[in-house]
């Protein structure tokens, strides 16, 4: 139990997808003008993340690893390379199935996603923490807490950011840095934030 | 019609895809630590970019529009599989310390945002060329970033030593938070002012003015 919750706190702030890794940074810095729709995108992110580094685990444990495919009679098949094109298939037909789950069974969160669920599929956190599940050979319970720990930093990163910038737009900045160079400075500055989580260790 | 010159030179100062777009900064900051993987990670994107946005628009007046996204997907994952088989063919040791970034490119907002951009409504041959010079214009913030990073956080550049450090008996004290994810925010920060002190057209509207302050002149 305790390495599960190890590597929850790990992956939410001593290894935060967004200000350590600087992963889904695109729609970090586009959508993080309002706290209520930067929250709503990291709750988005969560779910999309809790259900495809799960679901990509399983698939490269059963098909792609070298001699998963043992099962069907092909032992010395290793179609590690495909693993690219099949995670980004994953997460962009996860997205899509969430879409229309969504939409016919919880109208009000859907609602509330709006634009920015098909916006996930090219969100790199969700590829990106794919990739680090395999790179560091999880098992599945891992990848599931994994994924799960990933989207809430990722969240919780987004919404700070989104409070920062909701003051800072009454203040008065140097010309050049208006804008997109003042909110660069402060993502700089949340992120050595985070880094004083480091070291912490369970 | 733009011309071919523009299409090619415009993305590199005047329509930056990093510090005007916002585009592709995911995979950009992790990599500048040293400046060979930052050289590498160009290349890759260079090649993928300009690659892609060909193959988009050669086949752009053929795919039905709603499943353009998952063609485009699948042409650009093609792409950086053939670079990341390269690479650990090539130049493994860059390849692992790239890790997973070699496969971010796929999800690099360059890419599919030049993509669906412009090679959509663009012929081939100034596809590949706008391509190339978005790629070519993430290159020159990534090489700069690394220019920075390198000899500050490490005292070297491309692994020569040029500022000698502490450790190896001169007097530089390398600064350790230049090898830290937080340096590089700061510096692509500092990057964007620079271009926008030169290019002022580039500077974006406040939101909110600063009232002027009418009780002092009524006071006097």
């Amino acid at each position: 139990m305790e390495h599960y919750l190890g590597i929850f706190v790990r992956a939410v702030f001593i290894e935060n997808m967004a200000l350590t890794f600087f992963l889904g940074m695109c729609t970090f810095i586009a959508i993080s003008k309002k706290i209520s729709t930067a929250f709503g995108l990291g709750v988005a992110v969560i779910v999309v993340l809790a259900i495809t580094v799960p679901v990509n685990n399983l698939i490269f444990n059963l098909f792609l690893r070298e001699g998963a495919l043992t099962w069907a009679g092909l032992p010395n098949v290793d179609l590690s390379f495909l693993g690219l094109l099949s995670y980004i298939g994953v997460i962009a037909a996860m997205v899509q199935i969430l879409e229309m789950v969504l939409d016919r069974y919880v109208p009000v969160l859907y609602n509330a996603l709006g634009v920015f669920l098909p916006l996930i599929t090219v969100n790199c956190a969700i590829l990106g923490a794919s990739l680090m599940m395999i790179d560091q050979d999880q098992t599945f319970a891992e990848s599931v807490v994994f994924g799960l720990g990933a989207g809430v930093g990722w969240a919780l990163a987004i919404t700070a950011l989104a409070g920062v910038r909701e003051k800072l737009k009454y203040s008065d900045v140097p010309e050049g840095l208006r804008g997109l160079g003042i909110t660069f400075v402060s993502v700089g500055l949340i992120s050595m934030c985070f880094m004083s989580f480091g070291g912490i260790d369970i | 019609m733009a011309s071919q010159k523009e299409v090619l030179i415009d993305p590199i100062f005047n329509n930056n895809p990093i510090a005007l777009q916002v585009l592709g900064i995911c995979s950009a900051l992790a990599v500048t630590i040293n400046m060979a993987t930052t050289l590498v990670m160009c290349l890759a994107v260079i090649f993928v970019c300009t690659m892609s946005n060909l193959a988009v628009s050669l086949v752009r007046n053929r795919v039905p529009t709603n499943i353009r996204i998952i063609v485009q997907m699948t042409i650009i994952s093609s792409l950086v599989i053939v670079v990341d088989q390269v690479l650990q063919a090539v130049a493994y040791d860059i390849s692992k310390s790239l890790s997973v970034f070699v496969g971010l490119i796929i999800t690099n907002c360059i890419v599919m945002g030049r993509a669906e951009a412009f090679a959509m409504q663009n012929g081939p041959w100034l596809s590949a060329l706008d391509g190339f010079g978005n790629a070519l214009g993430y290159s020159v913030i990534l090489i700069g970033v690394a220019l920075v990073r390198e000899p500050l956080g490490s005292g070297t550049l491309l692994g020569y030593e040029i500022i000698p450090t502490v450790a190896n008996g001169g007097w530089y004290v390398p600064n350790g938070l230049l090898l830290l994810a937080p340096s590089a925010f700061f510096i692509i920060g500092l990057f964007i002012w620079a271009i926008r002190a030169w290019k002022t057209e580039q500077v974006e509207e406040p939101e909110y003015e600063i009232a002027p302050n009418g009780q002092y002149k009524e006071a006097i």
